[in-house]
Order: C-alpha cells, then sequence, then structure tokens
C-alpha cells in the first residue's frame, strides 16, 4: 500500500507467536515481521537491516541463550506494528539477565576480532530502545521508531 | 538461502544467496574451510544476492578471516550493498576487511 494513503489511515498490524526452541525457525519468524513492516511503510532501510538483524539477534539469544536449544521450551513473539513505530517483544524460558551488564563495545581493538559478542551491540544500535523485564518468563522489548524522532 | 562455491582462475568465489544468519553460518564455514583443507588460498565472498547477517554471521567471517590467514591465505569481501555497509561500518568490520565494490575489482587486487 501506498505510504502516503497509509499515513491517512489509523492501521496497527499485531503479530503473535509462539515457535519451538529451533534457530531453524528465525529466519521464517523474521520475514513474517519484515513483510508487515513494509506492507504500512516502514523506510526501506529499517525493513531490510534495523529490524531484521535486531530481531534475529533476539531470537537467538532466546532459543540459544536462554532456553538452550531445549525443545520442551518455546519462545514468544509478540509484535505491534502502527504508522509510528513497531514493538517487539521476545519472551523466552529461561532465568533472565541484565543485557546491559553482559555487552562489551566489539568495536574495541582487543575485540574487534573475536568471533561473538556482537549481538546485543547490534540490538542496541539498530533499534530506538531495548528494554528487558520479567514476566513469567524472561522477555525483552525493542521499539523502533518509523522516522527518526526530531533532536 | 545457500552458498554456491565455484572456482575463477585462482580464487574461490562464494555467493551467499538469502540471509547469512545464525542457522546457516556452519554450512559456510565448513564450506570454505574444506576449500581450505584442499590447498586453495585466494577466496572471494560476494554479497550481491544477500538480505542480511546477523552477528552469528559476521563472526564465521572474522573466524574465517583469521584461519584463512593463518594458512598464508587471503579473504575479500565483495558487493555488499548500503544496508551492509552500515552493519559493517557499525562494527568497525569495515576496518577488518578488504571490501571491493563489485566481483572484478576484487578479482583484479588479488
Amino acid at each position: 500500500m501506498n505510504a502516503e494513503y497509509i499515513d491517512t489511515l489509523q492501521v496497527r498490524l499485531t503479530l503473535e507467536l509462539c515457535a519451538p526452541s529451533d534457530i531453524r525457525f528465525i529466519e521464517g519468524i523474521v520475514g513474517l515481521i519484515q513483510r508487515q513492516c513494509r506492507e504500512i511503510g516502514f523506510p526501506s532501510s529499517k525493513c531490510s537491516l534495523n529490524i531484521p538483524v535486531a530481531l534475529s539477534e533476539a531470537l537467538a539469544n532466546a532459543i540459544l541463550r536462554a532456553n538452550k536449544e531445549d525443545p520442551a521450551k518455546q519462545v514468544y513473539v509478540r509484535s505491534a506494528i502502527d504508522t509510528d513505530r513497531i514493538v517487539i517483544e521476545i519472551g523466552d524460558e529461561g532465568p533472565g539477565f541484565d543485557f546491559r551488564h553482559s555487552m562489551r563495545d566489539p568495536t574495541l581493538p582487543e575485540n574487534l576480532t573475536r568471533e561473538d559478542g556482537r549481538g546485543l551491540f547490534l540490538m542496541t544500535q539498530l533499534m530506538d530502545r531495548i528494554e528487558s523485564f520479567n514476566n513469567n518468563g524472561n522477555v525483552v522489548r525493542m521499539t523502533l521508531n518509523r522516522h527518526a524522532k526530531a533532536e | 538461502m545457500s552458498f554456491a562455491i565455484k572456482k575463477q582462475g585462482e580464487v574461490v568465489v562464494v555467493d551467499v544467496e538469502g540471509q547469512l544468519i545464525v542457522g546457516n553460518r556452519q554450512e559456510l564455514k565448513q564450506k570454505v574451510l574444506d576449500e581450505l583443507e584442499r590447498g586453495e588460498r585466494k577466496f572471494l565472498i560476494d554479497f550481491s544476492q544477500t538480505g542480511y547477517i546477523d552477528s552469528s554471521g559476521l563472526g564465521v567471517l572474522v573466524s574465517l578471516s583469521k584461519k584463512i590467514r593463518e594458512q598464508g591465505g587471503e579473504l575479500r569481501l565483495a558487493n555488499l550493498n548500503e544496508d551492509l555497509k552500515t552493519l559493517f561500518e557499525l562494527t568497525k568490520l569495515d576496518t577488518l576487511f578488504q571490501i571491493a565494490e563489485t566481483r572484478e575489482r576484487a578479482l583484479e587486487t588479488f
């Protein structure tokens, strides 16, 4: 739909799903939300970079680190997209962690050649806001505004 | 998503078709390491058909770069679109890799 028309409407697309703790599901889940963002007229780079990479990282953390790929455990995804922003919540059945204290700067010279340690950094760089809380399980909430906020 | 490997002169060229993410990074790693094991030393990864890359995908590129260099070889990257360039700049990996605008340019400079 043309983005100019979308702006005149009160549109809100929501999605809720749960998936087994299997990394093979990540690409499909990301694709679903990516399509909704395109449909509602999010800027191209946010649909093809910010949202898929940040969501892929959050899902990988939930499946690998929190649920430890336990097939008995699920990951939960809730997203709400309107003409102003997208809010995505990713829940898992792990113990939870304070992501800000788990993050190191992968751009420092001593970390640049490390294979790991870029996931949380990318989430914070590519989203406008990241929150984590416990609500009968660990939940990470990521918010991205459709347009950059005025300074 | 898949990886197509072919030889152009002395260079092993890998096309990343689709995403390079946690779910398929090991496949890319193994394919390149198999070629390294066979004695290949010049590698070019072409991203002209790539969607997005996550941190695991970036990590595999860093790992392969180290392993290839340890064997006296070289890894170059080509055809990053604007989003992928942004990703490499954010992580400063643009300073770690030799990145060419096109496949031809990358092949010329090996």
